[in-house]
Order: C-alpha cells, then structure tokens, then sequence
C-alpha cells in the first residue's frame, strides 16, 4: 500500500495524537510508515502540520504537493492553506468549525470559515465536512475531535486501514482513562465516515 | 532487536547509545532538543548525561572525557557550534581519545533560528570531518560510524543532520541491551594535552597531511553512494535530506547517475572523480551553502577536467531557504530534459487566509512582565533589548516590546551599547532564566564594571520553555535524576554587584509597574527578576469572567493581545479552553467587568487530547 496523508490544524489541537495513532496503526499492517511533523515555534497557535507516508516508495520526509491521497483538516482555512498538497483526486475531511487567529480579535475580518468550507467543496471531488462540535456532543468536549476524525476517514475507507486495527493502537496509545471515551469518538467517527463511501 | 519509530533525533541518540557512548552533553536548541531527551528516556546509570550551562561547557565537558578514552556525544544546534566555536577549533589541533563526536543540527529555511549557516563549511574551517545523513535512519547507522573514524584518526567529529532529518520519523531496529564502552582513564603527557604554539604548529602540518588520507579513506565509505547509468553523460550530486527530495523524483527515472555525498569533509575526491567519469554536465543539490559545488569546481579545476558544474552559483538552486521535493524536481526536469512533477491542486480563487504567527500563549507570565514596563515607561524614552527564547514574541503585536534581538545573551550587552550613544534614553535588557545562566551573566558583569545604566528584567519562568520545558541551573533538577541546590540569580545578581535587585510576580501588575518606575527613576545597573512559572508546565485551572459591566471597547485586546480574549457575536468574550485566570485583563479593563474566577466551571473545549 502506498498512502500518503497530510494531517492539519492549529497548534493545540491534537493533530500529533492523530498522526501517532494513524502511523502505529499502518505499521501494524504491515507497511513502511515515515512521519514529519511541525515542531518548536510554530507550535504556539500557529499553523501545524503532520506528514504521514505509507508505503516503501517515501523518500522525502515530506509529501510532495499533488502527492497527498488524504488532507485531514481540523480547521477549515488550514485545509485551503494545505490544498496544493492533495492529488487531483484526493479526499478532504475538514472540520467546519473555525479557530480565530488573535490577529483576528485586533482587525476584525469576519473570518468564519464558511467561504473555506465553500471553497473546498467547490474545488475537491470529495470533500466531507464535519461539525467538530456536533460530532463530539456526546463525548463533552470537542478535544476528542483528534480522534473521531481519524474515524470518519477509516469510515469512509480512505485509507485502507481495518477499523479494529485503529482500535487497537488507541487502547495500546492512549492513557488508560482516556481509552473508553477515545474508542467512543473514534466509533463516532467511524459511522460518520460510512456514510461518505464512494 | 527490538523497533523503535522514532524521530531522527532519537534516532541520533539511539545510534549513540548502541556504539557505547559513555558521556553526553549539550544545550538545547531547535532542531537538536530530543538527541539528549532520548538519550535519558533509555536506562543510562553507567552514562553520564547532562544539560550543560551552554555549547562551549558542554564540548568542555566532553573534551576530557575524552581524553580519557570515553565515547562522548555533544549536541547543540548550529548556532550554539558558534559558542563552542572556541573550544572545537583548539580541540581540533589537540585530538581526542575515546570517539567524540559532535551533533550541530542545521535549519535551512531557518525555520526556528537566527542564521542559515552550514555546519560542513564550519567542519572545513576547523579541518575536522563532518558526516551528513539524509534520513533517520541513516543517522542511526552513520553516528556509529562517526565515532569510529573519530578514534581511528583521534579527531573530534561533527555530524549535522538538518531540521527536516532531526524531525522525521522512522522505524529502526536497535539491539535490546546497549553497553557503554569500556575505558582506560587519563594519562597523563602535557606534550600531547596542552595546547602551545609548538604543539599547534606540528598539528597542523599532521592534520593537513592526514584530511587528504581521510578523503581517500571517505572515498569507500558506505554512505557515500553513487547510482544510476549515465543518462546523457549527466549526473546528480545531493547532499542531506535534499538527497531524498531528488530520490522522491529520480525514483521513476532509475537510469540517471544520483551521487550521495555523505561525508563532505574532506571530500572524497577518489569517489567523486570516478562518479564523473564520462560525465559533461553536473547538477548540485544541496541546501544553505554550495559546498558539494565549490569542492566539485576544485576538483574539476585540480584535475582539469571538461565538465560544467551547476548548482547556487549559477543560479539553478535557491541560493538561500529550504528545498522540497517540488523545488528540487523543477530544477532536475529542467536539467534532464525529464517531465516534471504533477502538480496540485490549484489554489487559485482561494479565500484569503487568515494569518497566524506565533504567540504567547494565553496566561503567559511574560506578557504581563512585557506590558508592566511598557505601562511604566509610557512617554518616556526607552530601549528593549530582547534575547532569545519564547519571550522573543514579545515583538508581536500590540505588545511590541522587543527592538532588538541578536543572539543569545546579546540583550544584556546590547542595552549598555545604546546607554553609551545616548544618555536619555532608558535601556532594557529583557533575558530569560535559561539564556541569563547561558550567556547573561557576563554582561552584566560588563554592565557593573563599566559604570552603564541599564534595567536588567530577568524573565524567570523556572523552565527552557521554547525548546519543550528543559532544566537549567535554576530549577534544582538535572538529567541525572538528582534535586542540586538551585543556582539562585538574585544571588548572582548580587555576587557580582548589582546593588538594586527587586523580585515582582508580573501577574500583580500595580507592584510590577510600581517596580519598573523605581528602578527607570535610578542610576546605575537594576535587576527586576519578573519570577512566575510558565503555564505550559503549570497549566493553571482558572479563568477570567466577562459581566455584563462590560462596554466593548476592546481595551483589553488591543492592549495585551492575548490569544483566550476574543470577539464572539462582535463582543468581548473568553475562550474557556484557553484562558488560565492569570488576570492580568481584569487589571486593564476600564470598568472592571472583567474578574477571576476559579475555574471549576471551565470547558476544556479546544484542549489537545495528547
């Protein structure tokens, strides 16, 4: 298998649990994983990115633009900001809610996310929007959002992974107490995908 | 054997760990920070490991070690190889005994540095080798091989991998027992150990005489790879990960000549001659400086041969930032006559984007150390000299507190020079807790012996924040596992002669303004230590309150600029999820609508699950 899958959001929230999860899980199966992510200054609230390359013909630490099969966005502008990343065919999975930069609380420029939103269904072949909040309404808190995402593209059988696989590694991965509500948003996350198979 | 997926650092650290290094030190620096974490997450009671004060401690630390046989591991990034420079360059002159080999990572881009300088460059002005690897796994096995070149030519060894190799992750199989190296001990021949004229002079002539060897020996060295046939008597040379940006390309095109040079200094010649053979026309691919280039047009000029080289100096590289598969690509289709990479998806009509440079985070105490002297010194005329380290953010707006930044512990100096050409003015000098024992003390030193008036502001957080939260001196902890007695800086302050020292907690913002006053209104040089731990570590569970009191008048964003207060629905609002209760807002707010709660009601909304 040769997949590779670019991981974005903000600095913050939770796109390196995702990435670990999504690496452990494709190793397991039995494939050549290399990563790269964002880390040192741009951490703090800035833009961040996960590189994750599945397959033995990786070279470059990095995904070439036009090589992503999947951007997984947890902000709607971080997506647009990656989408020179995707394939000509690639999937996006981007959360419709918005994170304001502080920029924007000095100059207000109405940035919601919505034109994003809009942009990118207008622009991929497959683009699933999902609602951080609404998917994780049952969770209590959208932090889980890293998670159910990484299941809304199990489920929606971009990346070829088994769902038991995932399922596996965050009970390995993810601190003890943590596990019940993880596999939860994953779950979630799964059943969502679902309804987004081709 | 057991797999490890693991960063190229920790790859670094790994490979150190299995060729029996028995001594590491260094300093933290972006992108060299995890060598050391990894090295003291692996069972280490027979290493000796230690953040050292700064780079040139800690090659010093080394340096004898290794006279004594032991395998040491200096890391730092490149601009700590410019601390240790002193050090290195005699030590060069002087060899070693057990391997010593020293990490400086470089930042092409730079990503998170001052310079884009190249640590091979650096390697050929000391006259010692330097290896380059060009992925994780390759430093696992070259760092190994590092050290036994170093005990085979009793030479210190630089290895520099580069951000984009220190922060990849890959899988490498390490052994499941590492054993440090057994060593004899010092002994003792001042003829060998002390650096005098004579010894320099005799060394040199050795070191110059054995490069040359040394480049015969590179010249078969497993990681110097040549492949590929002679597609139109052309050929590829790469150095670094820009190598796997051209494999990423060349992968479909098998049949051109790739040449990996791993080991720039000194440069195997033997190898790059015969992978010229039949060659007219050579393309560099390299980042920061064109040294695979320069060292190809000396070896072309020294053998005269008819071959045109490519690369910066003709303009086909960038001369300055990073490359990328893309960019490396374009040129390699270009110089082939190949077709170039797909492209992707075009961004054109997109949105504008919304900008986010980084911040403080939301609580920090800096802000609030930055805005109490701002708030003090409103109309009068001042110099800030910042320094490096997170509260270099504090040049962001609305804060704009910072005017100058040069390298480490260059604040202190930089506020007396700016004393000097203009008395009216105040100068400040604003230092962390780490970089004030790396490199702050001397200048204020300077600063009391010289007679200069200066505002020393200590930022003391009690931790190396911008780097992931390492030890220093004053936090009473260090690698070995050991609580130390805390080096106290008020007690520096005082040991070396400052005569006005004032201790604030800069989320009390009348005390704090009340102290910048007192001191601007003095001669001399005065200490402020702004003392408050850093809420990344502390993570402080309380949150501020917006009442209905509130007339939106935004005060309190355009004054402070912190990343919890934002604009909901257009009013005033607090992000739950990032504010920490430090308060300082409610102290800003005009008609005090703004107060602190304890937090038990907060939302962990936008927090990272980990």
């Amino acid at each position: 298998m040769n997949k590779d899958v670019l991981i974005c959001g903000v600095g913050g929230q939770g796109t390196v649990l995702a990435s670990k999860l999504l690496a452990a899980a494709a190793m397991e199966e039995g494939n050549k994983v290399h990563s790269a992510e964002t880390i040192g200054m741009a951490q703090r609230g800035g833009s961040v990115t996960s590189h994750v390359r599945i397959g033995d013909r990786a070279y470059s630490p990095l995904i070439p633009s036009g090589g992503a099969d999947m951007i997984m966005a947890f902000e709607p502008s971080e997506a647009v900001r990656n989408l020179s990343y995707l394939k000509q065919d690639g999937v996006v999975i981007v959360n419709s809610v918005p994170v304001k930069p502080t920029t924007e609380s000095l100059n207000d420029t109405g940035y919601d996310g919505t034109e994003m939103i809009a942009y990118l269904k207008s622009r991929c072949k497959k683009c699933v929007v999902v609602d951080a909040e609404e998917l994780c309404s049952s969770l209590g808190s959208s932090r889980y959002f890293n998670v159910a995402i990484l299941g809304v593209a199990v489920g929606c059988e971009g990346l070829g992974l088994p769902e038991d696989t995932v399922l596996a590694e965050i009970k390995k991965r993810v601190p003890q107490k943590f596990v019940e509500t993880n596999e939860k948003a994953f779950l979630i996350g799964v059943q969502t995908g679902r309804k987004y198979i081709d | 054997m057991k797999q490890e997926y693991i960063m190229g650092n920790g790859a670094i650290a790994l490979g150190a760990l299995a060729a029996g290094v028995n001594v590491v030190a260094g300093y933290p620096g972006t992108p060299s920070s995890e060598i050391i974490e990894t090295i003291t997450k692996y069972p280490h009671e027979d290493i000796h490991v230690e953040w050292s004060v700064n780079e040139k401690a800690a090659m010093e630390v080394a340096a004898s070690a290794s006279y004594s046989g032991a395998r040491t591991l200096v890391t730092m990034k490149q601009v700590g190889l410019n601390v240790a420079a002193d050090p290195i360059m005699s030590l060069a002159y002087v060899g070693v005994k057990g391997g010593m080999v020293v990490v400086s990572a470089d930042d092409p881009g730079p990503i998170s540095s001052q310079t884009e300088q190249d640590t091979r460059k650096f390697a050929e002005f000391c006259r010692i080798p330097v290896f380059d690897p060009s992925s994780p796994e390759e430093a696992y096995e070259m760092i190994q091989d590092a050290f036994d070149y170093s005990e085979k030519y009793h030479t210190p060894v630089l290895f520099r991998p580069t951000t984009r190799v220190c922060h990849a992750y890959a899988s490498i199989q390490v052994p499941e027992k590492m054993q440090p190296k057994k060593y004899d001990g010092f002994v003792k021949d001042s003829k060998k150990w002390v650096i005098f004229p004579r010894l320099s002079f005799a060394n040199h002539a050795m070191i110059e005489k054995r490069n040359p060897e040394m480049g015969e020996d590179f010249s078969t060295y497993r990681f110097n790879i040549l492949q590929g046939g002679d597609a139109g008597k052309k050929a590829v040379f790469a150095s670094g990960v820009s190598y796997a940006y051209a494999m990423e390309y060349l992968k479909d095109h098998p049949e051109v000549r790739l040449v990996k040079i791993g080991t720039p200094h000194p440069f195997p010649e033997s190898f790059a001659l015969k992978a010229l053979e039949g060659v007219e026309e050579v393309m560099c691919i390299e980042e920061l400086s064109p040294y695979v280039e320069e060292a190809l047009l000396k070896l072309i000029g020294k053998h005269k041969l008819n071959v045109n080289v490519y690369g910066k100096l003709t303009g086909h590289v960038a001369a300055s930032g990073e490359n990328n598969s893309n960019s490396v690509a374009a040129v390699l289709a270009g110089f082939l006559g190949l077709d170039g990479m797909k492209a992707g998806m075009d961004k054109t009509g997109a949105p504008a984007l919304p900008v986010r440079p980084p911040v403080l985070c939301a609580g920090c105490p800096h802000r609030a150390s930055f805005y109490a002297v701002k708030a003090a010194m409103k109309g009068r005329k001042s110099y800030f000299c910042g320094d490096i380290g997170c509260y270099t953010l504090g040049n962001a707006m609305p804060l704009d507190m910072v005017d100058t930044c040069l390298c480490m512990g260059a604040g202190v100096t930089m506020a007396q020079g700016f004393h000097w050409v203009d008395g009216e003015g105040t100068c400040f000098a604003f230092i962390g807790d780490s970089t004030f024992f790396a490199s702050g003390i001397t200048g204020v030193v300077n600063a009391v012996y010289n007679d200069a008036d200066m505002i020393l502001c200590v930022l003391d957080n009690s931790t190396t924040a911008m780097t992931g939260h390492q030890p220093h001196p004053g936090t009473g902890i260090n690698l070995m596992g050991s609580f130390v007695d805390k080096v106290s800086i008020q007690k520096v302050l005082e040991g070396v002669g400052v005569k006005k020292i004032v201790t604030v907690d800069p989320l009390d913002l009348p005390k704090a303004v009340a102290a910048v006053k007192e001191c601007a209104d003095m001669k001399g040089v005065k200490a402020i230590i702004f003392k408050s731990p850093c809420v990344a570590i502390t993570k402080p569970q309380g949150r501020a309150v917006i009442s209905d009191k509130c007339i939106q008048c935004k005060k309190c964003i355009r004054e402070i600029g912190c990343p919890a207060l934002i604009i909901n629905d257009g009013k005033v609002a607090i992000d739950k999820s990032l504010c920490t209760g430090c308060g300082l807002c409610s102290h800003i707010c005009p008609v005090s609508a703004i107060s602190c709660g304890d937090g038990k009601d907060k939302v962990s909304g936008g927090a990272a699950n980990e």
